[in-house]
């Protein structure tokens, strides 16, 4: 067996998921490879060949493949991807973009969103949001996978020496280029990979009000987050959202606020290690997945909250 | 502009699903069964773009069993023009999907394929990247704004799409060369409700029937569901009477402030 991994980077340095992905490869038993497609993207390429468990760094340093356009990119999987039993990226929003394209191009039946791997060509997924787990078994003579991270540990970064190699672009398609991004600029660490995580509901009755979590985000070391209703009323950013249609966290301690705890939402939380839940409705079904629960009126809830972390 | 919008027939999203004793999938028998969430933003948008001139004639495909229709009906009453149904009886896969939508989107000769980012049964988020590899068009996957434009992708091209997309880290904007094919998430718009004379109006426009066989494409699944079970519960929790409380407990018994 050998395996690729489809980097996710910066191209200065590796995102967090793609070493989620790693461990992932590492359950496989196969040599593994990893895709470095960047433009001037020689620092993330380093930090690839420092991974223990990496026999070889394959990279693509071409303009083109400089904001990971699906439409330049999977080209390029699909042509290297014949040298390998499995290609693997990581289940973010690059992963679920790129994969299925490279997938179609190869004529392969995805495996989206794998949360263990039970053989070679067998592997458990969430479906209905998490409500229900498949055991599926791929066919294919490629699998071509994309990983949730938090199902799976984060690897180590340093002690490994592959060896890298150069390849050659696939070339630009012209269909699609890249205008511009507004990314959101926090302080504060990443949602998924955040140790704790804070998240507001529709309970919290504005954008504004979010400033309360932030406060306590901050004195805790959290990222905030937030429940599909809170992102549908407008109050924050989509890129807040957790929930089946938006980020999976698994943090050692999810803090929701004002949140009812529509499936919807527990699909995106709900394997996080110790659950809190501040809600006025003690019927609301949050409090059936939390490990502590208090009923209470959020906005007394919250500063006090806040004053008690000092 | 010709405008493709395939919807898929969901067990509602109100509806908490089952997982069947025998463990070869979750109960749909007698379950309330819906238009896929984000399809309906799809539908939405198409019939907005023929409300403001830009699409001329939406077409609403969908792919699976004969009550499939009732979801085509609903995409109709919400305005759109015309349905087709593929009518097959075996579980499609998203790549198999792909290549029937390929097979329509060519018959048809559209110039946009709008749909949903994912359908919430088998959560792939596949269909709408696979169908654009498949038709060599660029792909606007997550979309939370759309803007056809005359000065092309890169500019000198006539005719693009400039589309905002939901990306993890915030949002990214990309212009594509039309056709294409732009996947859609929820704050693209609010989806209307049909209303009755309009629901009315729709069992009088037309659905044309075609199979798999029709469109010469092999639906063989590639996946093999070995068993399908419930996750684990959490252990029920304890409710606590105060901040403090809490605050003692996540710091002394849970360890994790």
């Amino acid at each position: 067996m050998s395996i690729l991994i489809i980097a996710e980077h910066d191209n200065a340095s590796l995102r967090p998921a793609t070493l989620n992905t790693l461990t992932a490869a590492g359950e496989l038993d196969g040599e593994v490879h990893i895709l470095i497609a960047g433009a001037d993207c020689a620092g993330a390429a380093d930090a690839a060949a420092k991974l223990p468990g990496v026999a070889k760094v394959r990279v693509a340093d071409a303009p083109e493949y400089g904001h990971e356009l699906a439409e330049n990119l999977a080209p390029l999987i699909a042509k290297l991807a014949t040298d390998y039993t499995h290609v693997l990226a990581p289940a973010t929003t690059f992963g679920k973009n790129v994969m299925p394209r490279a997938a179609a191009l190869l004529d392969v039946q995805q495996v989206s969103d794998i949360s263990a791997i039970e053989g070679a060509d067998t592997f458990v997924r969430p479906i209905y949001a998490g409500n229900a787990m498949a055991t599926v078994k791929s066919l294919d003579t490629i699998k071509l996978i994309t990983v949730r991270a938090t199902a799976f540990e984060t690897a180590a970064e340093d002690g490994g020496s592959a060896v890298t190699e150069t390849v050659e672009s696939t070339g630009d398609t012209g269909l699609a280029s890249f205008v511009g991004q507004e990314l959101t600029k926090s302080e504060r660490p990443e949602l998924t990979t955040a140790g704790i995580v804070i998240s507001g509901g529709r309970g919290m009755q504005s954008g504004e009000n979010f400033a309360m979590l932030e406060r306590i985000a901050d004195k805790l070391g959290a990222a905030v987050g937030a429940s599909r209703a809170a992102v549908d009323a407008g109050f924050v950013p989509n890129d807040y959202q957790v929930g089946q249609t938006g980020k999976v966290v698994a943090p050692d301690l999810y803090i929701a606020i004002g949140i009812s705890g529509a499936i919807q939402h527990l699909a995106g939380m709900k394997d996080s290690k110790v659950i809190v839940a501040i809600n006025k409705d003690e019927e609301a079904p949050i409090f059936q997945v939390a490990d502590y629960g208090l009923v209470a009126d959020l906005f007394q809830a919250v500063p006090e909250l806040e004053e008690a972390l000092g | 502009m010709k405008v493709l919008v395939p919807v898929k027939r969901v067990i509602d999203a109100n509806v908490k699903v089952r997982v069947k004793a025998d463990q070869t999938g979750v109960e749909t028998t007698n379950v309330k069964m819906a238009m896929n969430p984000f399809c309906e933003i799809a539908v939405e948008e198409a019939v907005r773009m023929k409300e403001a001139g830009t699409a001329e004639d939406v077409i609403v495909v969908s792919a699976g069993a004969a009550q499939s229709q009732e979801t085509i009906r609903t995409g109709l009453a919400m305005g759109a023009d015309r349905g087709v149904l593929i009518q097959s009886d075996v579980a499609l896969e998203p790549l198999a999907i792909a290549k029937l939508l390929k097979a329509v989107a060519e018959k048809e000769g559209v110039d946009l394929v709008l749909m949903g980012k994912q359908a919430i049964d088998g959560d792939n988020n596949q269909t709408g990247q696979m169908l654009a590899a498949l038709l060599g068009w660029p792909q606007g996957t997550f979309i939370s704004k759309m803007e056809i434009h005359d000065g092309g992708a890169a500019g000198g091209v006539a005719g693009g799409v400039k589309v905002t997309r939901e990306v993890d880290g915030g949002l990214e904007v990309v212009d594509l060369k039309l056709p294409a094919v732009l996947t859609v998430d929820l704050r693209l718009n609010e989806p209307r409700y049909a209303s009755l004379p309009n629901i009315m109006k729709a069992k009088k426009k037309p659905i044309e029937m075609l199979s798999p066989e029709d469109l010469g494409v092999d639906v063989t699944p590639r996946l093999e569901t070995l068993q399908v079970v419930e996750p684990p519960p959490r252990q029920a929790g304890v409710m606590v009477d105060s901040v403090a409380m809490l605050v003692d407990k996540l710091r002394n018994e849970a360890k994790v402030i």
